[in-house]
């Protein structure tokens, strides 16, 4: 507790440099977030603690930040008729008891064996999720561009047929994402699961969308505007956690929203114009790349813990840093994916415009 | 028809500056008074509802001027066509 508070009181200067660098991180981030639901808060809480924020303010910050724009990015995807909200909220409350024991996890690692136990745990969770989750995601996409069928809705897998067949009296929830009736048994582990990584790597949705899609057998588009809705109602629940102790700085929070606002809507945007098959590429690639950053980072924590010989600093120096650039390239070419869609649907669109404004012409004309 | 688009620019300007001014001067206030405001969001306990409170008067005012802004620069969702 005595920890707790002077973290809290230790809130940094912001210079005009900081705020700038959060407003655009926060944006990227934001962009990344409306379009496959999740995925841009990863970088958040590195990018805070490079400027001297505390690691706990960093999170509780993030996490501030986090759920208003969730909520924004889930009105937005609501009017275009791909969230559902049933779905989102029961996973969202299993996530919220998901988010209160992975955090006891961190706790009792952190309390046992310090900091660069936690720090290697949260390492090895990102690994392991997304190397599992990235991969079946990747196998998915390549499978597609192999059967040339990226632009056809997305198929439920076998696993979700045999999870929507299962009829247990008295759980029975229908989903308009599913289209089906599921057993409420199905969804809160699931949801159970995305609030523990959440807690973890601070990216739920990594297991949340996809858990969706191949579990459940939500298409992409929904089950990536569904996870907005969970992350909202997580965030909340986490926020007044982390705000009564204090360790909100509400300055960070805002200014990484005021970016991220702008993002998130971008985002949602994008989503009607590319193929669903986009949000798979996009969160394959985002997942995969930072399974590397943190990969890199394992050496580091295990040398700190003495499992292996030590890491000079300089070595320790060059493997942050790397690491650090490659989480950032991660969701700089996440964006980049997400913006070239964008551009290419609006000149699309365009295009069919003017072509449609001709031939009314040529009709009208001909009368 | 042309009409019917000036309306909808219009109505769109004149919320986007209105959401603008007003996520301007929250953010004013943010920034001026960050001493008070940290020194009060700090304290816990039933002060913890103040930056919830905050996220989501930010997110309805910041959150409506940037859906409003990308609309008047001409980025809005896809519309079907036949």
């Amino acid at each position: 507790m005595h920890d707790l508070a002077a973290q809290a009181s230790n809130f940094i200067d912001l210079t005009t440099t900081t705020a700038v660098y959060l407003f655009i991180v926060g944006f990227i981030g934001g962009l990344v977030s409306g379009f496959i639901g999740s995925g841009g808060a990863f970088v958040l809480t590195p990018a805070m603690m490079s400027l001297g924020v505390p690691g706990l303010v960093a999170v509780a910050s993030n996490m501030c930040h986090k759920f208003p724009k969730a909520l924004i990015g889930a009105l937005k995807r609501y009017r275009y008729g791909q969230v559902d909200v049933k779905l989102g909220v029961i996973m969202g409350i299993s996530g919220e008891a998901g988010v209160l024991y992975g955090a006891s996890i961190q706790e009792k690692i952190k309390h046992s064996f310090g900091d660069a136990g936690s720090n290697l745990y949260v390492s090895v969770a990102f690994v392991l999720v997304l190397g599992v989750v990235g991969s079946i995601i990747l196998k998915d996409v390549m499978k597609s561009l192999k059967n040339h069928t990226s632009d056809e809705e997305d198929k439920v897998t076998a696993l979700a047929r045999w999870v929507q067949s299962i009829h247990i009296p008295g759980t029975m929830v229908y989903f308009k994402a599913l289209n089906a009736r599921i057993s409420v048994l199905f969804t809160i582990p699931l949801g159970f699961a995305t609030g523990i990584l959440a807690a973890t790597i601070a990216v739920g949705g990594f297991v949340g969308v996809p858990s969706m899609m191949y579990v459940l057998g939500a298409p992409g588009l929904m089950a990536s505007a569904t996870e907005l809705v969970i992350a909202f109602v997580m965030g909340v629940g986490g926020s007044l956690k982390y705000a009564l102790h204090g360790l909100v700085d509400i300055r960070l929070a805002m200014l990484i929203l005021g970016g991220s606002l702008f993002g998130i809507q971008l985002g949602a945007i994008g989503t009607t114009y590319v193929k669903p098959f986009m949000i798979k590429v996009v969160m394959a690639t985002i997942m995969l790349i930072v399974l590397f950053s943190r990969a890199l980072m394992v050496p580091v924590y295990l040398s700190q813990l003495g499992l292996i010989s030590r890491l000079s600093d300089a070595w320790v120096n060059v493997l942050k840093s790397t690491s650090f650039a490659i989480m950032i390239l991660a969701l700089l070419i996440g964006a980049f994916i997400i913006l070239k869609g964008i551009i290419k649907g609006l000149i699309a669109e365009h295009q069919l415009n003017v072509k449609l404004a001709v031939k009314h012409q040529t009709v009208s004309g001909g009368r | 028809m042309a009409g019917q688009i000036d309306k909808f620019k219009k109505k769109h300007y004149g919320k986007a500056i209105v959401l603008g001014i007003v996520s301007l001067v929250l953010y004013t206030i943010l920034f001026t008074e960050q001493k008070v405001l940290n020194e009060v969001f700090a304290k816990g306990g039933y002060f913890a509802l103040l930056p919830i409170a905050t996220a989501f008067l930010f997110s309805f005012v910041h959150g409506n001027f940037t859906g409003n802004f990308w609309d008047i620069i001409g980025i809005s969702a896809k519309k079907e066509k036949r």
